[in-house]
């Protein structure tokens, strides 16, 4: 068979990347680069001006050497006896160069590093707050997975440029006191430096050029990669019972031989620049000492300027890679700052009332007249002029097929989502107008993906509320959940590690509905929250549930005859409409489609018997 | 895994297991080496030069250009040689290590396909993936960046020190003493950077944790309104990265530093002791300043080091994790080609005296004894817990039993070829998982060789053809990620599909507990019914229905068979499967 090929059409895409293009994103980069140094300005100067000390520090030590080349060492030779006024000083200005270079060093990567790490720390306090405000539709338009990379790796691509940006800053200072440190020595062999310098810079800027898109598409090949490896460790069932391993090892192969492939062309160019950008300085100097003896003889210049000029191109040549570190980073910083923007920039909120719900004791609730549809496809409503009641204190079910729009109705009530029409009270108070403290202590949702958080058992029953025990071991017996947790090593203090993987799907679902019962709900809503658990531990849990003294209004979302028999009314609804309600008895007794699909498994079987 | 044992290779080890496992990294090395440092003597040559030229060319007698040219045209031809050299070393290196690596990565993913631990414990997926990905990465990143500024520092140094001893051996011995406390506080920041490091890893892990809370949590968050716990939380983690950060930088600058600083006082050792011993004859002034040269030459591999040491680390780390996991060994072993040959036609599958228990735990299976004979349709039940899931994973060899012995046509299991076994037997788990890929493309895993023709064949063998019309894209339609541009009863359907084209004797099914919607649902039971004839089954059964059409009931109670018979017969004899029975039928018909 053949196999997939997710790679097939990505380098095509990246080559238009190149060109104009690039620098387009050269220039907003720098746009970038302005914004992150306005926002931690004071630290960011200090750490130039660390970065500057240290540059021009540098620059400094090859004029010690000239000096003590021309003030210690040639004199001393020529005498054969110390000067020692002179030798002292000399000792003294190295000393003195390397104390400052120090300071300047340390500078430089402390402060460079607070700002980097100042920076993207604020950016992923800011875009969590974002996560947390905008209301659950906007959620519901972006997947976790592109979430979750905008503040991670999104927040440290924006900034990454500012890891090398004040060596490069330091490395200007160095240039310009290069520059004219050689211009004070000799003009032509300052000419010969700004030819090298200038050499250097090209090297590096055609360097990125080249190595920019291959390095964009290894990371994707790296990308694919770790795809087809997760996909096939997702499927190893399949694979092992299939006898498929050597298949998707070819298909594991290849996408690992393409990254190869990749990865060594990127070698090949690193093996070409590394060593010219090595030799340009050298040749320099070579150039320096050959053009230096020219004006030497003709008593221009002098040995010893000859010999610092040559000093400053050993250490200016590796400094000007900084540059061609801070061109690198500058595409990423303004992708990564476009998807950081673009969530720091969204509007949506979901306000709240200041209103409360009188009394104690379940609640009723009541849907009127509401239309809602998904703000991606505004056109088909998936709720249309609905009505429902929920009479305090009763237990209702919703039942429907797949897509029928039950999980809307629940996050409709829960307000999660607001309706685009129409109203929704609770205890007669819309629910708009209730303050998010009152709704929140009202209503208990379980939804139907379970989320533990990676915390104690304690806090994910309690969440934000303090608890004494004893009440978070009676919602905890409600839901049988007790025996499990005492035999946990920690009890309630047991860590539940990333996600609560340490324990089994019911149990997880069980924790997440004892952190609705906890509460002492008014009304509960279980979104099927119980369908990992085994009927039986079910049947025993919502009974026990529908037992307590005061027992909320229930809204349960079910598919199992055990769950639905459990209540007072049934609701079935059909494409975001209410079709019939009424006991299981009596929908049953009335109604083909909800026979049809309450006993869906049964009548499966018999069709089949009857073939 | 690794994770558990005690006593961790050392960093030689693991290098040495690692180029064992693959020693195409280590190809033509020492070629490679020579070339490096050959490729590093640039710096050295320059040096020379100088001394060459201040000592000769620039004499009280007048500058001697002739010869200072001969010298910068021999020290250029011999930069354009190192040059070469660079290069050459480098794409070998380059190469090489890639050629090494992506061996590696197939290796070891071919290995983790092999051990359990992928079916059983789902969790580690996850981890396993790190294994051939980022884990590789990282040694990759070892041996082409740090790996050669490594070979880089250390050739440039041994060069700087032999044209040193050349040049003078007490100005040597003034450099490398200048040298000494740094060297020596190596090893020591080193492990505080790697322990800043590692807790600076530690923290991006709990940071990751609890930055997915806003996003994945998003419904529970609003539900219950803790917008506020959960900021807090997550502040406090991405605080703790921040902090962590910046106290590794704080090592990495002082250990930088301090290297800036010791190059600064051996230049000033090396001016007063020079001048000194210029003075008393042993030193010409050009080899005074080629000192400074080549003083400079130690300066950037003593700020690298540090680094390098640390990255060194981790990679050794990373390199040890995927070779951990090469030696782990392979729990259920195909014998290929040594297996017995199973005989042709329907077999019977016998458990004799099984038992099954994870080490260090109890029993999870004691001493099953039964036989399936072909053509049954066996249902097995029981509650959670009971053992039903571990009977139907030792069947379809994902394990094999800690005592007693599985027999296929009376044949141990262990002794069946992996390839003769997936013929006959073929286990249909709950989740019909897809690949993302052509609906084509996902049967063929079923059947490799099987046309266009037969795959439409098998889909309407299985009465879904109305089905199969209904998908706009037929055969090429896409299906998405795992299969998600299909509902949970399509993958279902493809599944069984797969299934039919793999043409199994015996197959065994983990029936679907999750509800799907009703019309799929009985195409599902109608298809499966249709792949079930003629062939033998096994159905880890959760629904009533199944147990009461089965030919055969065994219910499992607490790790034990307790109970063997047809469902009249068992609910007759008013035992452990009366009484889940009588549970299902309350749930059934209160309704």
């Amino acid at each position: 068979m053949s196999t997939p090929s997710p790679t097939a059409q990505t380098p095509k895409k990246l080559d238009s990347l190149a060109g104009n293009a690039t620098d387009r994103l050269t220039r907003r980069g720098f746009a970038v680069m302005g914004t992150g140094i306005v926002r931690q300005k004071f630290v960011f100067t200090f750490a130039a001006l660390a970065s500057l000390l240290f540059g021009v520090m540098t620059v400094g030590d090859a004029w010690v050497l000239g000096w003590a080349t021309e003030h210690v060492i040639g004199p001393s030779f020529a005498d054969g006896q110390i000067h020692s006024a002179a030798l002292w000083t000399g000792v003294g200005l190295f000393l003195a160069a390397a104390m400052l270079r120090t300071i300047g060093v340390i500078g430089r990567r402390l402060l460079g590093g607070v700002v980097y790490f100042r920076l993207i720390r604020d950016d992923r306090m800011k875009v969590t707050r974002r996560y947390l405000q905008l209301p659950l539709r906007w959620h519901h338009r972006h997947p976790a997975g592109q979430l979750l990379s905008n503040a991670n790796a999104d927040v440290e691509a924006t900034w990454g440029v500012f890891m090398p940006l004040p060596m490069a800053l330091g490395t200007i200072a160095m240039l310009v006191a290069a520059v004219v440190t050689m211009a004070f020595a000799d003009g032509v062999l300052t000419i010969v430096g700004l030819v090298v310098i200038g050499l250097l810079f090209v090297a590096n800027a055609v360097y990125q050029r080249w190595q920019g898109p291959k390095i964009a598409l290894a990371q994707s090949l790296r990308g694919d990669l770790s795809t087809v490896a997760h996909e096939s460790f997702d499927g190893a069932l399949v694979i092992k019972s299939l006898g498929r391993e050597a298949d998707e090892t070819s298909r594991f192969r290849l996408a690992s031989e393409r990254l190869r492939d990749a990865n060594v062309s990127i070698g090949r160019i690193r093996a070409v620049f590394d060593p010219v950008i090595e030799a340009l300085p050298n040749l320099a100097i070579l150039a320096v000492i050959g053009i230096g003896a020219v004006r030497v003889e003709s008593g221009t210049t002098s040995a010893s300027d000859v010999v610092q000029i040559a000093f400053l191109f050993t250490v200016v040549g590796m400094q000007i890679r900084s540059f061609g570190w801070v061109l690198g980073e500058l595409p990423r910083a303004v992708i990564g700052a476009d998807r950081v923007g673009q969530v720091l920039a969204e509007q949506d909120e979901m306000t709240y009332g200041l209103r409360d719900i009188a009394g104690t004791g379940p609640v009723a609730a009541s849907v009127k007249n509401v239309t809602y549809s998904h703000p991606d496809v505004p056109e088909t409503a998936v709720i249309s002029d609905l009505n429902l009641d929920l009479a305090a204190g009763s237990v209702v079910a919703l039942v429907g097929a797949t897509g029928s729009g039950k999980s809307t109705i629940v996050s409709l009530v829960s307000r999660l989502i607001d309706p685009d029409a129409g109203s929704v009270t609770l205890g007669g108070v819309p629910v708009g107008e209730l303050s998010q403290s009152s709704l929140t202590r009202t209503l208990a949702l379980v939804p139907q993906t379970t989320f533990l958080f990676d915390d104690t058992v304690r806090a994910n029953v309690a969440l934000d509320l303090s608890l004494p025990d004893e009440q978070i071991w009676a919602a905890l017996r409600v839901v049988q959940a007790d025996r499990f947790v005492e035999a946990l090593p920690a009890g309630l203090e047991t860590e539940l590690g990333e996600r609560g993987t340490s324990l089994s799907g019911g149990q997880r679902q069980r924790i997440a509905l004892a952190r609705a019962i906890v509460r002492n709900p008014r009304i509960l809503i279980l979104d099927d929250a119980t369908s990992a658990l085994d009927p039986q531990v079910e049947q025993r849990v919502l009974t026990a549930l529908a037992q307590t003294a005061a027992a909320p209004t229930m809204l349960v979302v079910a598919y199992r005859k055990s769950t639905i028999a459990l209540a007072d009314e049934v609701l079935l609804v059909e494409a975001g409409q209410l079709v019939e309600r009424g006991s299981d008895a009596e929908l049953r007794a009335r109604s083909v489609k909800y026979r049809n699909l309450v006993d869906a498994y049964d009548q499966a079987r018999q069709e089949v018997d009857h073939e | 895994m690794s994770d558990l044992s005690t006593s961790r290779p050392s960093a030689t080890q693991v290098l040495t297991r690692g180029i064992r496992q693959n020693p195409e990294i280590v190809d033509g090395i020492w070629f490679t080496m020579a070339l490096a440092v050959i490729g590093t003597a640039g710096g050295s040559v320059i040096p020379l030069v100088i001394r060459a030229a201040l000592d000769h060319g620039f004499g009280p007698a007048g500058v001697d250009t002739a010869l200072i040219g001969k010298y910068v045209a021999i020290a250029t031809g011999a930069m354009v040689l190192i040059a070469i050299a660079g290069y050459w070393s480098k794409v070998r290196i380059f190469t090489a290590s890639e050629r090494g690596l992506a061996n590696l990565r197939v290796a070891a993913f071919r290995h983790v396909h092999d051990l359990s631990m992928l079916t059983q414990n789902t969790q580690r997926r996850g981890a396993l993936v790190s294994r051939v990905t980022s884990d590789v990465d990282q040694i990759s990143q070892f041996l082409q960046f740090t790996g050669i500024m490594m070979i880089v520092s250390v050739g440039q140094m041994l060069v700087a020190v032999v044209v040193m001893l050349f040049l003078s051996w007490q100005l040597t011995l003034v450099v490398l003493v200048s040298f000494v406390p740094l060297t020596l506080s190596l090893r020591w920041l080193a492990s505080a950077m790697s322990r800043a490091y590692d807790r600076v890893r530690a923290s991006v892990g709990e940071m990751l944790a609890v930055i997915a809370e806003p996003v994945v949590a998003a419904p529970v968050v609003r539900a219950y309104g803790i917008e506020e716990r959960t900021q807090e939380r997550v502040d406090a983690a991405v605080w703790a990265n921040y902090r962590a950060n910046i106290k590794a930088q704080t090592i990495t600058a002082g250990a930088f530093s301090a290297a800036v600083l010791v190059g600064g006082i051996a230049n000033a050792a090396v001016l007063g002791i020079g001048v000194w011993l210029g003075v008393v004859g042993e030193l010409t002034a050009g080899t005074l300043v080629a000192f400074f040269f080549l003083t400079g030459l130690f300066t950037g591999p003593a700020q690298m080091a540090t680094q390098v040491i640390s990255d060194a680390q981790n990679a050794v780390s990373s390199w040890r994790r995927v070779l951990d996991l090469l030696d782990t060994p392979a729990d259920v072993v195909d014998p290929a080609g040594s297996g017995t040959p199973l005989s042709s036609g329907d077999l019977a599958v016998q458990f004799d005296e099984v038992s099954f228990g994870y080490p260090a735990g109890p029993l999870v299976l004691d001493s099953i004894n039964v036989t399936i004979e072909p053509q049954q349709r066996v249902a097995v039940v029981g509650e959670t817990g009971s053992g039903k899931t571990t009977f139907a994973k030792l069947l379809t060899r994902l394990m094999d039993p800690t005592s007693g012995r599985v027999l296929l046509g009376g044949v141990d299991l262990r002794e069946v070829s992996f390839d003769q076994l997936r013929a006959h037997l073929l286990m249909v788990p709950q989740e019909g998982f897809l690949f993302d890929a052509s609906l084509a493309e996902n049967l063929r895993y079923g059947s490799k060789e099987a046309s266009d023709a037969e795959l439409v064949e098998a889909i309407s063998g299985l009465g879904l053809g109305d089905w199969f019309a209904s998908l706009p894209g037929g055969l090429d339609t896409q299906v998405g990620q795992r299969g998600e541009s299909l509902s949970a009863g399509e993958r279902q359907l493809v599944a069984l599909v797969r299934s039919a084209l793999a043409d199994p004797k015996i197959l065994v099914l983990d029936e679907a507990t999750s509800a799907v919607d009703p019309q799929t649902e009985l195409r599902a039971t109608r298809a499966l019914d249709r792949l079930l004839s003629g062939r033998t089954s096994v159905t880890i059964a959760h629904r009533l229905t199944t147990a009461e059409n089965a030919d055969r009931v065994l219910v499992f109670d607490q790790g034990s068979l307790v109970e063997d018979g047809r469902h009249e017969d068992l609910v007759a004899a008013g035992g452990v499967y009366a009484r889940l029975h009588s549970a299902w039928v309350a749930q059934a018909s209160l309704g």
